[in-house]
């Protein structure tokens, strides 16, 4: 190497010694704009999020600890704890929600598998067949059931007329008529969570299952369901906590009888106007409903809560 | 490990799905301890073939028998055969023992055995010490070969591969296969194997059985399918050649008006394939004893590392319009004086090395 090519080489060393590599500033320059564009994208939800949840929220808490007489008390929350009729309500709320969780899994588990197993045409058509209730009106959707459940309704008098059974069932103002109706409006939430789950299931795992000399049903133990878990606690998990503060239809199929802490909210103000209780318990609700998400999120990862897998 | 390998006989197997035959007519016999690879472009019907023999795909009609024993009626796990899948199919929610103990576990070994025989399938794929990790920690090449323990831990009479090597890097690919061979030699178990990659087939099989349009076209040693394909369609498809258009006339062959010497006798007048392998031509001065001899110019040449490939354009008037690729070895003799582009040369092809096939639709 020649004398000139050395001091060449000495002075781009020192030039990138003493400046900065060619194009960082501007790059880096790039970058950050990058960043606050997509900030940009989300500044208005972020508004709104903060508009409508946050501090509404926060105005919720602060309520929550105003007595009657309007000074800061925790008399609405004693009052849960020494009433028996708030004890009632939340165990009715957490069993409704618990059976209502159990009958949308037994129900849904096998559709869904059905469906996973389909060609992809076949599971379309049985998809736009869940989800078309899925979009109908939740009201439209409940009392339909209270037309097909009630005394005189087509279910009974198809029962009375085949002899199955003697006298009209009465179905619905009570447990069972809130069940039927939540169970099928809560199907569809179990359903997509776990659909979305089982198509990620290698086939080829299960026929290597078969392969390795597994019967069909010992394959589906060992290597489906177990992989289907994720999915059925995403969808066990999202109806568990919709039930929690679920109050249309609890309140037209249940007919008074079956009472949940979202009625008891609204009855709390319609009837009392006592915003103050009705607060404490939106604000119970919501910390029961954080401790649930925060127990599942041990057990599944939240971006399969959300659908993704 | 001791095995009694079985072999496998397949007759008239035919598998429809609605117009299209994806199987046609398959008859082939695999005998007991063999490596047979069954080789076909995509859509051939060599995977659905494998299937049908798995019991994963039940054919139209046509028989299958392991041994003396029918069992195109068996469902697949009653079928006791060890089969590795494409993308591996490891179980996600297992660990490596897990994965391979599963079918011990499903036939009720006892625990010391289970733990026994799991040790020896890892050992076997070079795997001891990695019975804990989890399936998604491993490479590509670890999956796979946790696959093949898992296929060979029951000790199988049968394994079946379906292109069990795709998904890997070209280098530990070609490591794959010489190890894969290894193992079918030391295992004894009579293997059939699924690929696209013709290279794959002529380096791991005992024989190749080449499939197309659900037809089984030809059967053969690598050797055989090389050196002499049937058709155009498997001589295109098998290694690189040029496929030249001559004319057969009264037992000989024409390529224009210069006789075309081969190494078998011809039969059928009319358009045949001349089918020439770019190693098997050299360059040759003038015309020796037994040799088919071409001369044109050089269209390309391209340097590929361990060869160099040249493309020569023959002589229009003498040959037609036709071009034959060439491939010189580097570092041979030749190195130095290599034909650049442009060049005048004259090739040789000894009439051993030239053999002539029917044109069919697949070829050109």
């Amino acid at each position: 190497m020649g004398f000139e090519c050395q001091i060449v080489l000495l002075w781009k060393n020192l030039m990138t010694l003493s400046s900065e590599h060619i194009n960082e500033a501007s790059l880096r320059r790039l970058n950050r704009q990058e960043r606050y564009k997509l900030f940009g994208l989300t500044l208005p939800y972020l508004v709104l999020v903060t508009a409508l949840i946050i501090i509404p929220i926060g105005w919720l808490f602060y309520m929550s600890f105003i007595g009657r007489d309007g000074t800061l008390s925790l008399e609405n929350y004693t009052r849960m704890i020494d009433s028996k009729a708030y004890m009632r309500i939340f165990i009715t709320t957490f069993k409704i929600s618990i059976l209502t969780t159990l009958i949308c899994a037994m129900l849904g588990y096998p559709l869904t598998y059905f469906m996973s197993q389909l060609p992809k045409k076949w599971a379309g058509l049985c998809m736009i067949g869940v989800l078309i209730p899925f979009w109908t009106s939740l009201l439209v959707r409940t009392y339909a059931w209270l037309v097909l459940l009630q005394k005189k309704g087509i279910v009974n008098t198809i029962l009375v007329d085949l002899e199955l059974i003697s006298a009209p069932i009465k179905f619905v103002h009570n447990t069972s008529g809130t069940l039927i109706g939540m169970a099928h409006i809560m199907l569809p939430f179990l359903i997509l969570p776990l659909y979305a789950n089982m198509r990620t299931i290698d086939k080829d795992c299960i026929r290597a299952a078969a392969s390795l000399g597994a019967t069909p049903s010992r394959a589906f133990w060992t290597v489906f369901f177990p992989l289907s878990i994720p999915g059925l606690l995403a969808g066990l998990l999202i109806v568990f906590v919709l039930c929690l503060g679920f109050y249309v239809t609890p309140a037209i199929l249940g007919g008074g009888r079956v009472i949940m802490v979202a009625m008891k909210i609204s009855s709390n103000i319609e009837l009392y106007f006592s915003w103050g209780a009705a607060s404490a318990l939106g604000v119970v609700l919501l910390l029961f409903t954080l401790l649930i998400l925060f127990l599942a999120s041990k057990l599944v990862s939240m971006d399969q809560i959300s659908g993704r897998n | 490990m001791t095995l009694n390998a079985l072999n496998i006989s397949i007759k008239d197997i035919t598998k429809k799905y609605d117009d299209f035959h994806a199987l046609k007519d398959i008859n082939l016999e695999v005998t007991s301890g063999e490596f047979l690879t069954l080789l076909g472009p995509s859509g051939s019907g060599k995977t659905t073939l494998l299937m049908v023999l798995a019991g994963f795909t039940s054919p139209d009609y046509g028989s299958v028998k392991f041994g003396d024993e029918e069992v195109v009626l068996k469902p697949p796990h009653l079928r006791d055969i060890g089969m590795v899948f494409q993308n591996y199919a490891l179980f996600p929610h297992m660990n490596v023992e897990q994965n391979i103990g599963y079918p011990q576990k499903l036939r009720g070994v006892s625990t010391q055995l289970l733990k026994d025989t799991v040790n020896e399938a890892l050992a076997t794929v070079k795997l001891d010490g990695l019975g804990h990790r989890n399936v998604g920690e491993l490479s590509g090449g670890q999956k796979q070969r946790v696959a093949l323990a898992r296929a060979i831990v029951f000790k199988p009479k049968i394994l079946l591969m379906d292109e069990p090597l795709s998904a890997l890097d070209k280098k530990l690919r070609e490591e794959m296969q010489i190890e894969l061979r290894h193992l079918h030699d030391s295992l004894n178990m009579t293997t059939v194997y699924v690929t696209h990659d013709q290279k794959e087939a002529l380096t791991m099989s005992d024989r190749i059985a080449v499939i197309n349009h659900g037809s089984l076209m030809q059967l053969g040693t690598p050797n055989e399918i090389y050196n002499s394909p049937n058709n155009a369609f498997i001589a295109d498809f098998i290694g690189e050649s040029s496929l030249i258009t001559v004319s057969v006339k009264d037992n000989k062959a024409y390529l224009k008006k210069s006789e075309i010497f081969v190494n078998h006798s011809v039969e059928k007048n009319g358009d045949h394939l001349l089918v020439v392998r770019p190693e098997k031509l050299f360059i040759s001065e003038e015309k020796e004893k037994d040799t088919n001899l071409f001369f044109g110019h050089v269209s390309e040449s391209i340097f590929q590392g361990e060869s160099q490939l040249l493309v020569l354009r023959l002589d229009p008037e003498v040959f037609g319009e036709q071009s034959l690729q060439m491939r010189i070895a580097n570092g041979s003799d030749l190195k130095g004086k290599i034909p650049a582009v442009g060049d005048k040369i004259s090739i040789g092809l000894r009439m051993s090395d030239s053999f002539i096939v029917e044109k069919s639709d697949d070829s050109q």
